[in-house]
C-alpha cells in the first residue's frame, strides 16, 4: 500500500491553504484528493467579489482567489488527484478513493486533513409542505448552473432564507434577467452579511420578509405558486398572514452543514451545534492523526478565515508529523451563556506557541456587549463588542501567558 | 390489433404484463406518465406484510399471504432486493393487547409464522422501543422491497419478452364493438381484451366504457418522512402500532437501502392527483410515531413525500372480469396490502384471462432480468474489474449513496431505461441521499443529455413539462 | 444630520456613523480602514458597485468565463454594462485579468477575466498526477 505523510481530502480553499502551509514547514509528501475536475472547490462558482481582503489585501472574485492558491501550489511538489472521490477512511488512516483513471485504490496516510467543506440544507431537511415539482433548488446548485454552465434555472424566483448564497443569487439572477420576487427569512434578523443585504437586495428593490417562511408550494410539474406566512416566536406560521407569489422557481438558502459523512463513519466525535468534528487547539479531531479545518469543521463567513484556519492546521499537522505535539488532551473550551459554539473545543496550553484564537458565534444579535473569557469563575479576558450578530463569526485571541495557568477550562460567554 | 391492453404501469400492471409475456399474445401497456411506477407504487411503505392484518374471507387476506410467499422467487428472477426482516406489532395498553391477540389468532389460522413477545424479549432486538410497550406480535415473514425496482424490473422483463410499453399515453376514451378501441390523447389502440390497473383512476377508466357505476375509488393520502442512514439503526424490523379502523397506523420502517420511513398518514382526499405534503399530515406523523419509540432523530430527515392509495367502496380488492363487458378485467382498489399481494394479484389475473383464452407458452420466454450492478456492494477487486471494462465505474457521481457514472449510464440504456432525473433516481438512487441531489443533479443532467443526445434544457425532472433549466444566459448564443 | 450605514466595501461590514449636511459628508466614524470613508462619501454622493458576471467562452472547461469590472461603476449603469457583457464571446485560453471589454460604456472601466481558463484538449482530466 502506498504511504503518504499527509493526505488532504478536498482541494478547495481549506485544502489548498493547508497544503501550502505544510510545504512551508518542509513537508512535501502531500496528496490532495479532489472530487471535481479542477482545484478550487466552491470558490469556482462564487464569481462575485469580496474574497481575499485579509489574505491578499485585495478584493478578488472566488475563482481569482482560488487561482492564486493553485498557482502557488504548482510551484511545489504536492500531488493532486482530480475527479477523485474518497469512499472511506479508517481510524488508522487508510484511505480508499476512486477515480476513472486508477479505479479503487487504498493508501496509508501518516496524517489526514479533512477539508471537504460543507453542503447545503435541503427542502427535505426543513420539511416544507407542498408539491415536489421541478424548480426547487438549493441556491448553490442554481449558482453552479448559472455561473459555471450558463443556464438560468428560473425566470420568476422566490428565495427562502437570507444566507449569503441566497442573497448573492438574488442579485445574480436579477442581473441575468430573472425577476426575484422576494426573500423570506424565518428569523427576525437576516442571516447574511449586511453588505449582501444592501447590494444584493436593496440595490434591486427585492423585498426581505423577516419572520416569514414558505408554507406551501403549488405546481405538479413545475413550481407555479408559493405561499409565505409570518411566523411567531416559536417559528410556527401565523394564520391569515399568507402572501402568495406566482413564481416558477424556489431557491433555498437555509443553512450550510459541514460535510461529515466520512468522519461519522469512523465515529469521529461531532459537535451538536457546528455539526463538524470536535477539535483541539491543533485542529485534531477525536481520532489521533486526523485533522479538520475550514467549512468541514464549522461554517465560516469568509474564505479568508478558512484559509487562515487551514494554514494553522497545516502548521499543527507538521508538528504532529515531527512528534512535536503534546498529545495530552488538556482543558475543555466551551460556550457559555449567549454563545452558540466555540472552536476549538479542547485546548492543550503546551501546544500554543504564541497565542490561541478562539472563534465563536453568538446566539442572537446584540449591541454594546462584553464578551467574557473565563477559567471557572476567574475572568481571563474581557472584550467589548459594539455589534454582535449570529451571522458574523467572532474571534478572541488569548496570549500564551493568558492561558498558561488554566485550572478548569476555558469558557466564553456574553456578559449580562 | 393487440390481444391485451393493460392500462397503467404500477407494480400491479407491470407484474401482469410480465405474467402475460409468457404466452403467445401481443400485449401493450399504456401509461399516462413519462415513466413506469409513478402512482401508488412510487410512494408507499415498501413493506411485504405477512398477511396477518386483512379480515377473514377477503381477497386481501388470501392474496397477501400468497404474495408474501411469492416475493422471494419473483425478486430472485428479477434480481431485485427483498429482505425478510420481520415485523413487530406493538401494543401499549390492555385494549391493544386484546386486539393483538385477535391478530395473533388470525395469523395462526392462516399458518403465518408468529409469536407473542413481552417487552423484555422485544427490547433485545429493538432496544429503542419505549416503556409504554407491553406486548408485541412477532411476524418473521414480513419483508421489505424497493417497490420501484420490482415494478421497473417486471416491466423490463415483460418488454424483453415482447410486451410493448407506451409512455405518455393518457387514456381518454374506450369503446367496444367486436374489439375494444382505446383512445389516448395522441392516438388509438385496438385490442380484444383490456386489463384496467389504473390505480386511483381505475374507476374513471372503467366509467369511460361503463356509465353505470359498479365501484368507485377514493384516494387516501399517505405522508411520510425519510431519515438518512443512521450510525445505529432506529429499528431493526418493521414496527406497527396495533391497527385501528383507520388502517395500520403510523409505522417505522427500515428500507432496503438503510434509510428509515416514518408514516403514513391515512386521510381521504378529494383530489386524486394531490400528492402534496401538508402541515397537518406531517405533524400527525410527528406526533404518532413517538408513541412507540422514545427518541426519533428528526434532525436526520432528508425528505418528505406523499402518495395516494386507491380505496374501494367494498374495502377489498376488486379483481374480476366486468359483468357487462367481456374480456374487460378490473384490477382496482389495490390499497394496502396491495404491494405485498401484487405477485399473487398478477397470478390471479393471469388465471382469469387463461380461463377465457387457452394460450400457448412462448418457447423463448426468459423469466430473468440482468442484474443491476451496485458497485458499493462489491469488493474492491470486483469494483476494479468493472473499472477495467469501463472507466466510468470509477467515477462517483452521487457522493451520498456512492453511485458511479457507469451505473447511471447502464440505468439509462437498459430496457425500460431512465429518461429523466427522477427516472435515474428511481433506478440507481443518485439524489436519494442527504444532499438530495444538490451535488449530483447537474452531473446526472449532463449524463442524461449526453446519453440521450438531447440539450440540457430538454431534460426533465419527471413528467412532460417538468423541464429543469429555462434558458441559456447570454441569449444570443446559439448552440 | 447623522446617518448610520454599514460599509459594504468588504465583508468586514463596519458600522459607519456619517455626519451629513445636505449632500456634503462632514465626518465618518466607525470605519476600520480608509476605504470605509471613501465608501460613505460615494454612497451619499454617487453610489458605485463592483459588477461581476460571465461571458461565453469556447473550448474551455466550462462554457462561461467569470468577469469583473476593473473598478466600481456607478450603480445606475449596471444594467447598461450587463448588456455589453452579454454580447461577448471569447476563446480559451484566457488569463486572469485579461481585458475582455475595454472602457465599457465609456466609463473608464474595463471588464476583466476573473480567472484563467485553459484551452481544453480533452473533455475531462481524469485522475492524473
Amino acid at each position: 500500500m502506498r504511504k503518504i505523510k499527509c493526505v488532504i481530502i478536498g482541494g478547495g480553499s481549506a485544502g489548498l491553504s493547508a497544503a501550502l502551509s505544510l510545504v512551508k514547514q518542509g513537508i512535501e509528501d502531500i496528496l490532495i484528493l479532489e472530487r471535481d475536475q479542477e482545484l478550487g472547490g466552491i470558490l469556482n462558482q462564487c464569481i462575485h467579489n469580496g474574497f481575499g481582503l485579509h489574505t491578499f489585501n485585495e478584493e478578488l472574485s472566488g475563482p481569482s482567489y482560488a487561482e492564486r492558491y493553485i498557482q502557488m501550489l504548482e510551484t511545489t511538489k504536492v500531488k493532486v488527484l482530480l475527479n477523485t472521490m474518497v469512499i472511506k477512511i479508517t481510524q488508522d488512516r487508510i484511505i480508499e478513493y476512486t477515480n476513472p483513471n486508477e479505479g479503487y485504490v487504498q493508501i496509508q496516510a501518516d496524517s489526514i486533513i479533512l477539508a471537504m467543506g460543507c453542503r447545503e440544507r435541503t427542502r427535505g431537511a426543513i420539511s416544507i409542505p407542498g408539491y415536489r415539482p421541478a424548480g426547487i433548488w438549493t441556491a448553490g446548485t442554481a449558482q453552479r448552473y448559472l455561473n459555471l454552465e450558463g443556464y438560468l434555472c428560473g425566470k420568476r424566483v422566490f428565495i427562502l432564507g437570507s444566507g449569503d448564497i441566497g442573497l448573492i443569487m438574488a442579485r445574480r439572477m436579477t442581473l441575468e434577467g430573472a425577476i426575484v420576487c422576494g426573500v423570506a427569512e424565518l428569523q427576525p434578523y437576516s442571516n447574511g452579511l449586511p453588505r449582501n443585504i444592501k447590494q444584493c437586495l436593496e440595490d434591486f428593490n427585492i423585498p426581505l420578509y423577516l419572520s416569514h417562511t414558505i408554507t406551501d408550494i403549488k405546481g405538479i410539474d413545475r413550481v407555479e405558486q408559493i405561499t409565505i406566512n409570518q411566523v411567531n416566536s416559536k417559528f410556527e406560521p401565523i394564520e391569515n398572514t399568507e402572501k402568495v407569489f406566482d413564481v416558477d422557481t424556489v431557491l433555498l438558502s437555509v443553512g450550510l452543514i459541514p460535510e461529515n459523512a466520512l468522519s461519522e463513519e469512523i465515529e469521529i466525535k461531532i459537535h451538536s451545534k457546528t455539526k463538524g468534528p470536535l477539535v483541539n487547539e491543533s485542529y485534531m479531531t477525536s481520532v489521533p492523526g486526523i485533522f479538520a479545518c475550514g467549512n468541514v469543521l464549522h461554517v465560516h463567513d469568509l474564505v479568508d478565515f478558512v484559509s487562515h484556519e487551514a494554514s494553522k492546521t497545516g502548521l499543527a499537522v507538521a508538528r504532529y508529523l515531527t512528534h512535536d505535539l503534546d498529545m495530552d488532551c488538556g482543558y475543555p473550551c466551551s460556550s457559555g451563556q449567549g454563545i452558540g459554539y466555540v472552536v476549538p473545543m479542547q485546548v492543550q496550553p503546551k501546544n500554543i506557541e504564541i497565542n490561541l484564537e478562539i472563534l465563536f458565534r453568538v446566539n442572537k444579535p446584540s449591541k454594546d456587549t462584553t464578551i467574557l473569557v473565563k477559567d471557572g469563575q476567574r475572568i481571563i479576558k474581557e472584550v467589548k463588542k459594539r455589534h454582535l450578530n449570529p451571522s458574523e463569526m467572532e474571534k478572541i485571541i488569548l496570549t500564551k501567558d493568558e492561558i498558561s495557568n488554566i485550572t478548569e477550562g476555558i469558557q466564553v460567554e456574553v456578559a449580562q | 390489433m393487440f390481444d391485451v391492453i393493460i392500462i397503467g404501469s404500477g407494480i400491479v400492471g407491470s407484474l401482469i404484463a410480465r405474467a402475460l409475456s409468457k404466452y403467445e399474445i401481443n400485449v401493450v401497456v399504456l401509461e399516462k406518465g413519462n415513466d413506469v411506477a409513478i402512482g401508488a407504487t412510487m410512494a408507499n411503505s415498501a413493506i411485504i406484510h405477512s398477511g396477518h392484518d386483512p379480515l377473514d374471507g377477503t381477497l386481501k387476506a388470501k392474496l397477501n399471504v400468497e404474495g408474501n410467499q411469492m416475493y422471494e422467487s419473483v425478486c430472485k428472477e428479477l434480481n431485485c432486493s427483498f429482505k425478510r426482516i420481520g415485523a413487530y406489532v406493538l401494543a401499549t395498553s390492555d385494549e391493544e393487547v386484546e386486539q393483538l391477540l385477535i391478530l395473533y389468532k388470525r395469523a395462526k389460522d392462516r399458518n403465518i409464522p408468529c409469536q407473542l413477545h413481552d417487552r423484555k424479549q422485544i427490547k433485545q432486538s429493538e432496544p429503542n422501543i419505549n416503556d409504554a410497550v407491553v406486548q408485541g406480535l412477532w411476524l418473521p415473514t414480513t419483508g421489505i422491497i424497493y417497490p420501484w425496482e420490482v415494478a421497473i424490473r417486471s416491466m423490463e422483463n415483460a418488454i424483453e419478452n415482447g410486451v410493448v410499453l407506451k409512455l405518455n399515453e393518457e387514456v381518454v376514451g374506450i369503446t367496444h364493438s367486436d374489439f375494444y378501441t382505446v383512445k389516448t390523447k395522441q392516438s388509438e389502440f385496438h385490442a380484444k381484451a383490456i386489463i384496467n390497473t389504473a390505480g386511483v383512476y381505475a374507476d374513471e377508466i372503467y366509467q369511460l366504457i361503463n356509465p353505470v357505476i359498479d365501484f368507485s375509488i377514493t384516494a387516501r393520502k399517505g405522508e411520510y418522512f425519510v431519515l438518512d442512514h443512521l450510525n445505529k439503526p432506529l429499528v431493526n424490523h418493521v414496527i406497527y402500532p396495533v391497527p385501528s379502523s383507520k388502517g395500520k397506523g403510523v409505522l417505522i420502517v427500515p428500507t432496503t437501502h438503510n434509510n428509515t420511513l416514518l408514516g403514513p398518514t391515512s386521510f381521504e382526499i378529494d383530489d386524486k392527483s394531490a400528492i402534496n405534503n401538508t402541515h397537518a399530515g406531517l405533524d400527525y406523523v410527528r406526533n404518532q410515531v413517538g408513541k412507540l419509540i422514545d427518541y426519533i432523530p428528526f434532525d436526520k430527515v432528508i425528505r418528505t413525500f406523499a402518495g395516494n392509495r386507491p380505496t374501494g367502496t367494498t374495502h377489498d380488492f376488486i379483481i374480476e372480469e366486468s359483468k357487462r363487458f367481456k374480456d374487460f378485467y378490473n384490477v382496482a382498489a389495490i390499497e394496502s396490502p396491495g404491494l405485498a399481494s401484487a405477485p399473487a394479484i398478477a397470478k390471479m389475473v393471469e388465471e382469469l384471462y387463461l380461463n377465457n383464452h387457452p394460450l400457448k407458452f412462448k418457447s423463448d420466454y426468459n423469466p430473468y432480468c440482468r442484474k443491476q450492478i451496485v458497485l458499493s456492494e462489491l469488493s474492491i477487486e470486483q469494483r476494479n474489474e468493472y473499472v477495467k471494462k469501463d472507466a466510468r465505474y470509477g467515477r462517483i457521481i452521487c457522493r451520498c449513496e456512492k453511485i458511479t457514472e457507469g451505473e447511471i449510464v447502464d440505468a439509462i440504456h437498459r430496457t425500460c431505461g431512465a429518461t429523466t432525473i427522477k427516472g435515474v433516481k428511481k433506478r440507481v438512487r443518485p439524489g436519494m441521499g442527504r444532499c438530495q441531489g444538490g451535488f449530483c443533479e447537474p452531473l446526472v443532467l449532463d449524463i442524461l443529455a449526453r446519453e440521450l443526445k438531447k440539450t440540457k434544457e430538454e431534460i426533465l425532472l419527471d413528467d412532460l413539462g417538468s423541464n429543469l433549466l429555462f434558458e441559456r444566459t447570454k441569449s444570443h448564443e446559439k448552440d | 444630520m447623522k446617518q448610520e450605514m454599514i460599509c459594504i466595501t468588504c465583508p468586514m461590514s463596519c458600522h459607519l456613523l456619517i455626519e451629513v449636511e445636505g449632500k456634503q459628508v462632514i465626518e465618518v466614524t466607525g470605519n476600520a480602514c480608509p476605504r470605509g470613508k471613501e465608501y460613505a462619501i460615494n454612497e451619499i454622493t454617487s453610489p458605485v458597485r463592483v459588477l461581476t458576471s460571465t461571458v461565453i467562452i469556447e473550448n474551455a472547461l466550462y462554457p462561461r468565463l467569470p468577469v469583473i469590472t476593473s473598478k466600481p461603476i456607478p450603480k445606475d449603469k449596471m444594467m447598461d454594462v450587463m448588456r455589453e457583457i452579454d454580447k461577448i464571446k471569447v476563446q480559451a485560453p484566457i488569463n486572469v485579468k485579461d481585458v475582455i471589454i475595454q472602457d465599457v460604456c465609456s466609463l473608464g472601466v474595463d471588464i476583466l477575466a476573473s480567472r484563467s481558463m485553459n484551452k481544453m484538449e480533452h473533455e475531462v482530466n481524469d485522475g492524473k498526477y
